[in-house]
């Protein structure tokens, strides 16, 4: 069954048992260069492949900018 | 108050009044780096009537700059004056009430107090991650509060850290990212009303502190790509349970020899510069981005490309050498624009 989530506020139908690992990995973005948060808080790199994600979570993937 | 007085107008906006300016009066700001980002941000803390600016930056003008970097001439590009010099003339003319006080420096763990110490806040200029992770160490430590800002293409991130209060740098990236692995304004290019939006949303937050206004200051991070007309708010409550800063008071960052070195080559026109960390480079990668932009002479190991006069030379683990110059700083500054660090 799907799952349905909200990532950079673009809904989307996901595979269930989707992690924060796979989502960055189908976004084609590489980990240390974004951070991940979900309904408010920030999930730490290292549970990224621990961290499925629930039915109505909000995500933001923010990607880190260096320039300036 | 007369109307004809240099702040009445931002006096009269009642979030500021009396009160908030004579508090900007007496406030100290340093600005780090001054690039696209440090010059609007300076230029309008110095018009507001901050007491004391240190503005601080390790490269020359040049004339690439003039397109987003709002305080330089064609003159200061013509003669390739240092950035901070150039500004602090600037800035002086703008408003020559306020206390100036240039720093031709590459800030590094090893001087971060001798330019830090005594500020209010400190906004961030800078066109590299490795600056940015010494700033957040420095500023958690001492207590101090930074505003992130970082801009490239049309996009733009910025978040102010108030030490133990707001979520910190590393609370949300939790280590700089390998050089090499993110686009910088040199490869990807850049565009000035980008930049100085960015440069304008840092000194705001930063006139908020000032004013004794943390209530009305910004929580979280706001991401812009004003290309697409997309301004987003991601919005973080406080700071992160476990984050090795402003959690566990870890500052690896202020360690001597932390950022990255640069050691100029015995009896060469030359500089050594090593990259930060330990990340994986992708020399391939690199090669791509840098294509972009310049000319890359791609000697199977080796990359060789041609920047503002000088010639660098780039290796599979990152190591660049720079020729034609013995100044360690400008190796690190062209280092951090081109590759990325």
């Amino acid at each position: 069954m799907d799952l349905n989530v909200t990532v950079n506020d673009e809904r989307r139908a996901l595979p269930a048992g989707t992690t924060v690992s796979d989502l960055l990995a189908l976004l084609d973005l590489r980990v240390d260069l974004v951070a991940v948060e979900r309904n408010g808080e920030i999930v730490p790199k290292a549970r990224h492949a621990e961290t499925p994600l629930r039915e109505g979570d909000r995500l933001e993937v923010v990607t880190f900018v260096g320039g300036g | 108050m007369d109307a004809t007085d240099r702040y009445s107008r931002q006096i009269l906006y009642p979030e500021i009044g009396p009160d908030g300016q004579r508090r900007l009066g007496a406030a100290r700001v340093a600005v780090v780096g001054l690039g696209a980002l440090g010059c609007p941000a300076a230029a309008l803390l110095a018009r507001a009537g901050v007491g004391r600016l240190d503005v601080v930056d390790r490269d020359l003008v040049e004339r690439s700059n003039l397109q987003r970097q709002t305080l330089y001439t064609d003159a200061d590009a013509a003669a390739g004056r240092p950035k901070a010099e150039a500004a602090a003339r600037a800035l002086s003319e703008a408003n020559p009430d306020v206390e100036i006080v240039p720093h031709l420096r590459d800030l590094s763990a090893a001087d971060a107090d001798a330019v830090l110490d005594g500020a209010d806040a400190i906004v961030d200029g800078t066109d590299n991650f490795d600056v940015r992770f010494l700033l957040n160490d420095w500023a958690v430590k001492h207590d101090v509060p930074w505003v992130y800002a970082a801009a490239v293409g049309a996009s733009g991130l910025t978040m102010p850290v108030i030490p133990g209060r707001t979520a910190c740098l590393r609370c949300l990236f939790e280590e700089p990212p390998p050089a090499g692995s993110a686009e910088t304004c040199d490869t990807a290019g850049v565009l000035g009303p980008v930049t100085t939006v960015v440069g304008a949303l840092a000194a705001l937050e930063t006139l908020k502190l000032l004013a004794g206004r943390e209530d009305a200051v910004r929580r979280g991070l706001l991401q812009l790509d004003l290309w697409h007309n997309d301004l987003r708010p991601v919005a973080v409550e406080g700071p992160r349970e476990g984050c090795p800063c402003c959690g566990r008071r870890e500052f690896p960052f202020l360690a001597r020899g932390r950022g990255g070195t640069a050691s100029s080559l015995c009896g060469r026109d030359a500089v050594s510069v090593r990259p930060a960390g330990d990340g994986a480079f992708d020399l391939a990668a690199t090669r791509d981005r840098l294509q972009r932009a310049y000319r890359v002479v791609d000697v199977g190991s080796i990359l060789r490309f041609d920047v503002d006069g000088l010639r660098v030379t780039l290796f599979a683990d990152g190591r660049a050498i720079v020729h034609g110059t013995t100044d360690e700083a400008r190796a690190r500054a062209v280092y951090a624009r081109t590759v990325g660090s």
